[in-house]
């Protein structure tokens, strides 16, 4: 929009402008660069890279690598066990944290700075701070039928919780801000006439949280498709794991091909890079919702 | 372009509706006594269902971790848990080679991370807020490495610093034998490698605040400078960066938190060897490792978490504290 206005008011161009674009440009070449470099690998044979060197003019580019990445490690399994563990993950923690937000935005019962303080310090503790005990209970915990498993270690269901436990911190904080900007006559309105206390919830104040509620599961969904160290602990099985942590396994199965390891890394951004396209916009409010504060 | 108007009025709420007010000041009971005894328990179950997950799963075993630090534990049974008191940190503040080694790396990380990708994305984010034409297209280019999972971070940059076959060897011509440099595994230059690549995602992001921070300024303090005859420089320095303040609060806490929380990167890299440990990459090894220090591990997990909250509690009291007097 600032682009639009900038064209109808057709200021003189000044050098110092120009000079300003070319520094952007050439900083944001930079910063793509080793993208590029990453894809143009992805692009090669192997064969041509291992003879000409990798800084080379290239003779055939295809598109084989990503194919054999694909097929050969099965990736369509491994985004099926991350759409297992982050579909229901999003869901439940944007359920409970919108749940939490409700009560401490609409029901002053005191408690509720001190609840927000426990969740949101919660949400900032390093993951390594609490991984000794959860491992140790999660391999406690049996849940024979339940999960393939017969315990929450190694399974979809205990990732999920975890996911759920650890982001409801932030997701809390935000939407509970949000939530003291509805007016509270809405509410108290809707009290009078008897409404119950779900009905105010579910009915009333949650779909005024569209907006906010949108940007966080476009952030939630990014962040527990990225994340890396809770799979990589709490799953053993290699057949198990959500795509990120397994690419880390695929990585030393094929640590001899460089170009294959560029193309299965590729892959795996493609699902992140496409939401962050369509949905930039949820994605920054999102991230700036939470850090607007202070 | 930010959606930040949930944050600019919070407590609007606090705010005792008219009519409302008759047991005079006792603002902050709300809708208390219009509920029902069925409501009470809705609500009940509503704060203390995720109350109760989010306790079990992060406090209890932050707890746990601080207990497990006093003994030593090999994991099969309770009965084997021993009492060793102040013992795994005497050996982990005297005996592991490790140790200090990775309190220094996580500082660097910090002191890296806070002076050149943070400034950097500062100076990046009043540039495109010039109302500059192909703003958005710049800022997606700065922000991408943030949207990206720092795994598959650490795999693009191997390609970079690889010794035989990436990009800066293979320009420099440092991939034949006898001529390697090896970003990843001397010990002297892995850390700055791994540290290039943090910073290129970590600008992006301090960026993204750092602009979001920029459209509350007050356009007429700028124009308030200018007419005074400052120049671009003087105007950043006296009148917004003074104003970015709640920004700058923010953008340290981040920092901070994100150096103690640097692992995944670092796993990918070269799995935390010599001249990268870091404390997290010691937490992990003594569970994922062969051999099973569960007491030994935590104890590790207690430096971290007391660093960890020497920062976030003081930030959220004050956070908290401005929010209930506005």
């Amino acid at each position: 929009m600032s682009t639009a206005l900038a064209v109808k008011k057709r200021t003189p161009v000044r050098p110092a402008r120009i000079l300003l674009h070319v520094f952007l440009a050439s900083m944001a070449l930079a910063w793509l660069a080793p993208l590029l470099w990453a894809v143009y690998a992805a692009l090669r044979p192997y064969s041509e890279t291992s003879e000409k060197g990798y800084v080379s003019w290239p003779d055939t580019l295809t598109f084989e690598n990503f194919t054999n990445a694909f097929t050969q490690s099965d990736m369509t399994h491994y985004f099926g066990n991350t759409m297992l563990i982050a579909v229901p993950a999003v869901l439940l923690t944007l359920f409970l944290s919108s749940m939490v937000a409700f009560y401490v935005s609409r029901f002053d019962f005191r408690v509720n700075l001190f609840l927000l303080l426990v969740f949101t310090a919660g949400n900032l503790l390093p993951q390594q701070v609490i991984i000794t005990p959860l491992y140790r209970l999660y391999l406690l915990v049996d849940l024979p039928g339940i999960t393939m498993s017969g315990k929450l270690y190694d399974s979809a269901l205990g990732l999920v919780l975890i996911h759920v436990a650890f982001q409801s911190g932030f997701c809390a904080f935000v939407l509970s801000n949000y939530m003291k900007m509805l007016p509270h006559e809405l509410t108290e309105a809707a009290l009078v006439d008897g409404a119950s206390v779900w009905r105010l919830y579910w009915q009333i104040t949650l779909p005024l949280c569209k907006p906010a509620m949108a940007a966080l599961a476009t952030l939630l969904s990014i962040w527990i498709y990225n994340d890396f160290f809770w799979a990589l602990v709490l799953i053993s099985t290699g057949e198990n794991m959500p795509i990120t942590s397994a690419l880390n396994n695929l990585s030393g199965q094929y640590f001899t091909d460089p170009n294959l390891i560029a193309a299965g890394a590729l892959i795996t951004a493609v699902p992140v890079l496409i939401v962050y396209f369509l949905l930039q916009r949820q994605f920054v409010s999102g991230l700036t919702l939470g850090a607007n504060k202070g | 372009m930010t959606t930040n108007t949930p944050t600019k009025s919070p407590e609007a709420a606090a705010v005792p509706p008219p009519g409302t007010a008759s047991d005079t000041k006792r603002v902050p009971q709300g809708h208390r006594r219009l509920l029902t005894r069925r409501d009470r328990l809705t609500l009940g179950l509503m704060a203390g269902l995720p109350t109760i997950l989010h306790v079990a799963l992060v406090w209890v075993t932050a707890l746990a971790s601080i207990a497990l630090a006093f003994t030593t534990w090999d994991g099969i049974g309770f009965d084997a848990i021993k009492w060793v008191g102040l013992d795994n940190f005497r050996e982990l503040f005297t005996n592991n080679p490790q140790f200090w080694p990775a309190v220094e790396h996580n500082v660097v990380w910090f002191v890296v991370l806070i002076l050149i990708p943070t400034p950097l994305g500062l100076f990046l984010a009043v540039q495109l807020d010039k109302k500059i034409r192909f703003s958005r297209v710049y800022q997606t280019a700065f922000f991408l490495p943030v949207v990206l999972s720092m795994a598959v971070i650490g795999f693009v940059w191997q390609l970079v610093y690889n010794p035989d076959t990436g990009l800066i060897n293979s320009l420099i011509g440092a991939n034949e034998p006898g001529k390697y440099i090896d970003w990843i595994g001397d010990p002297d230059l892995n850390l700055w490698a791994i540290l290039i690549a943090a910073s290129w995602r970590h600008t992006g992001y301090m960026m993204i605040l750092y602009l979001a921070g920029l459209k509350g300024v007050d356009p007429a303090l700028r124009e308030a400078s200018a007419l005074d005859g400052a120049g671009e420089w003087q105007t950043f320095k006296n009148v917004i960066f003074p104003t970015l303040r709640p920004t700058n609060t923010i953008v340290l806490v981040v920092t901070i938190i994100e150096a103690l929380r640097a692992f995944d990167l670092v796993f990918v890299f070269n799995k935390g060897a010599e001249g990268t440990e870091l404390l997290s990459i010691l937490v992990t090894n003594n569970i994922i490792g062969e051999s099973s220090r569960i007491g030994y591990g935590s104890a590790i997990a207690v430096v971290l978490l007391l660093i960890s909250l020497a920062v976030i509690i003081p930030y959220l009291v004050a956070t908290f504290r401005k929010e209930r007097r506005a």
